[in-house]
């Protein structure tokens, strides 16, 4: 995995240095400390089992935070990426269902998810870049239209994906689990998207709106394009979500849209656009599940646990926001 | 002619010119609509959306990007606070009165000085704070019972006190006097217009910027945990997670009201507009007979129709 950094910061010193070009190396060294922490408090939670465990249930995660990342590039926002990935849930989950539950229905049924989610991004990206709508209250706005249509579609949640589907999202090929397979995958992607010319010039109008519209660069098409990816990465994090959960919840991924703000934070990407990386909301994605786990292998009270994950991630995002910000001033 | 559309652009004449069409089409669709006592009922939930978007006001014209994801929390954990402190007598009320200031003000003080002093992002920070408050709630629920409004509590909320009118409703006129006093009549209000629209030289010119900016969002709680309080005497006792539909919805009356999110410019009597904006259109929605669903995409979609007739962001040019 690679990471776009912003190419014109210079700096003296050589741990500014190094910051400026892995913006991500904060998360990387939290990520390190909550794996020896976990295995301090529960070795087997380093085991390969617990480890696929732990992908299959954030891979969702990690992609609705590179969804997030590629709008946040270019300093606007995404409220409706939860909402969209439980609008694809349920549109994949009802499609399967109708066309039979096999193979081919199963892909049939991803690439219409996969068009309901660009769909979904360029209704955000024409809102918030061509009506120039303010992005948290015009994408929450979305988020509700968007919720409404899954509402639609599955008024409650429950019905189950085709065995199929799960016994390979689950399953394992070749002894590697299938969900590395999708990680390595997205990882190839990511390194692909990251050298082409949208990335950079979603970097370039979030480093200046005005400047990069001065140099020629069609700012609202660019705007619309990171919404587009946003909305695809929505449909793909929706499959995952699918994929762990077996079956179609209309409001599955509510919650976890402010996770995916926290994820881009805490990978070293900047809110106000114009400088990060996915790899860096990747790692963060980890980050809050390591978090998840280690508060429950640390033999917190149940009902404690949410309270000291809020705190973790709270004093993550802090030490992830102090320690990046010194990569670039 | 100007001067006409100069007065047709104010945004608390087109929220008021939206409500009064909101009211006429609700009467249309089902008589009653827009009888007195529909539209005290109304008016009392928009008051505890309001006084929350008071202090999310606040917050949001001090600028820098600042906006208060945790109020919902603090709405929440102030309804539980006062309804253990009262615990269903009048006797307790001061005492919770006080507790929930000070838990609103905790929180507040949290996260101003974590915007302030750490310098992290107000929209992190809240976000952070908010899911600190989220699981809080959780611990609490488990050991505490949820509590119960004292009888005056909901006395104060539901029933005429006044002129026909219940005691929260003069209780919001009151914070929307409040605010216009404070925003143009003192020096903190002058203050808080100089660091939302030029923070670097408000603070040449002596603006004490971090100071100013911890109290805003001292206030941004503050207001949060008195709506939380009459939250709990409007439906008589807390439940999980009341105050989580506070949290866009205050950002949007704030934006509804003509105060935009960059901060620095608009005021609170447009936000008080925009409150009763919202909430007329909610409830249009839920006199209309159709599905959750259905409700859910016109509302969404009609938010997004409102927000054209705002500040939208000024187009690119060369």
């Amino acid at each position: 995995m690679t990471s776009v950094s912003s190419p014109t910061r210079q700096d003296n010193g050589s741990f500014r240095a190094l910051l400026g070009r892995f913006p991500f190396l904060p998360a990387l060294l939290i990520l390190v400390v909550l794996l020896v922490l976990n295995g301090i408090f529960e070795p087997n939670s380093l085991s390969f089992r617990s480890l696929t465990g732990l992908v299959r249930t954030y891979l969702a995660l990690m992609l609705l935070a590179v969804a997030q990342t590629y709008v946040v590039y270019a300093a606007d926002i995404d409220l409706s990426v939860g909402a969209i990935a439980s609008l694809v849930n349920v549109t994949i989950i009802v499609l399967m269902q109708h066309m039979g539950g096999g193979g081919l229905s199963v892909l049939a049924a991803l690439g219409v998810g996969v068009l309901v989610g660009l769909a979904c991004g360029l209704v955000n990206g024409f809102v918030v870049a061509a009506l120039r709508l303010q992005a948290i209250v015009a994408t929450f706005a979305t988020s509700i239209f968007f919720t409404g249509l899954a509402l639609v579609i599955l008024p409650v949640a429950g019905m189950p994906a085709p065995t199929v589907f799960w016994r390979t999202y689950g399953g394992t090929f070749f002894g590697i689990p299938f969900v590395f397979y999708v990680a390595a995958a997205l990882a190839i992607l990511l390194y692909l998207l990251a050298r082409t010319r949208l990335a950079t010039q979603l970097l370039a109008v979030g480093d200046g709106q005005q400047a990069a519209f001065q140099s020629g660069l069609p700012v609202t098409a660019i705007r619309i394009g990171g919404y587009a990816l946003c909305g695809v990465f929505a449909a793909l994090a929706a499959f995952c979500i699918t994929g762990d959960t077996a079956s179609g919840d209309p409001l599955v991924g509510a919650k976890m849209t402010l996770f995916s703000v926290a994820a881009v934070v805490l990978g070293g990407s900047a809110l106000s656009g114009g400088f990060g990386t996915v790899a860096g909301s990747v790692i963060a994605a980890l980050i809050i599940g390591l978090i998840n786990s280690l508060v429950f292998f640390a033999g917190t009270p149940s009902h404690w646990q949410n309270f000291v994950q809020g705190l973790a991630i709270l004093a993550a995002l802090m030490v992830g926001v102090l320690v990046s910000r010194r990569g670039r001033t | 002619m100007s001067r006409v559309i100069e007065i047709a652009k104010n945004p608390l004449l087109i929220a008021l010119a939206l409500i009064a069409a909101l009211l006429f089409l609700g009467n249309t669709l089902s008589p009653g609509f827009a009888s007195g006592g529909q539209i005290l009922r109304l008016l009392i939930v928009a008051a505890l959306l309001g006084i929350v978007a008071a202090g999310q006001n606040l917050v949001i014209l001090g600028g820098r990007e600042g906006i208060d994801l945790s109020v919902g929390g603090v709405v929440s954990l102030s309804a539980i606070v006062a309804g253990n402190v009262m615990n269903g007598m009048d006797g307790g009320i001061p005492l919770a009165i006080l507790a929930c200031v000070a838990t609103g003000a905790l929180f507040g003080l949290f996260n101003g000085l974590g915007v302030t002093l750490l310098r992290i992002p107000p929209l992190v920070m809240t976000l952070g704070m908010l899911g600190v408050l989220q699981g809080l709630l959780v611990v609490i629920r488990q050991g505490i019972p949820s509590g119960r409004a004292a009888p005056a509590l909901s006395e104060f909320v539901t029933r005429p006190f006044l002129l026909g009118l219940p005691g929260i409703i003069w209780l919001w006129i009151g914070v929307g006097l409040l605010m216009a006093f404070i925003l143009h009549r003192t020096v903190f209000g002058q203050r808080i217009y100089a660091i939302g629209s030029n923070e670097q030289a408000a603070f040449m010119a002596g603006v004490p910027v971090r100071r100013m900016r911890v109290a805003l969002f001292m206030l941004s709680g503050v207001f949060a945990a008195i709506a939380g309080l009459c939250l709990l005497g409007y439906s008589g006792s807390s439940f999980a997670n009341v105050g989580e539909q506070y949290m866009l919805p205050s950002i949007i009356a704030v934006v509804f009201g003509g105060t935009p999110l960059s901060g620095g410019k608009g005021g609170y009597t447009g936000t008080m507009a925009g409150a009763v904006l919202l909430v007329v259109l909610q409830s249009i929605l839920t006199t209309i007979n159709i599905d959750e669903s259905g409700r859910q995409m016109v509302f969404g979609a009609t938010l997004l129709v409102l927000m054209l007739f705002y500040g939208r962001g000024r187009g690119l040019r060369a």
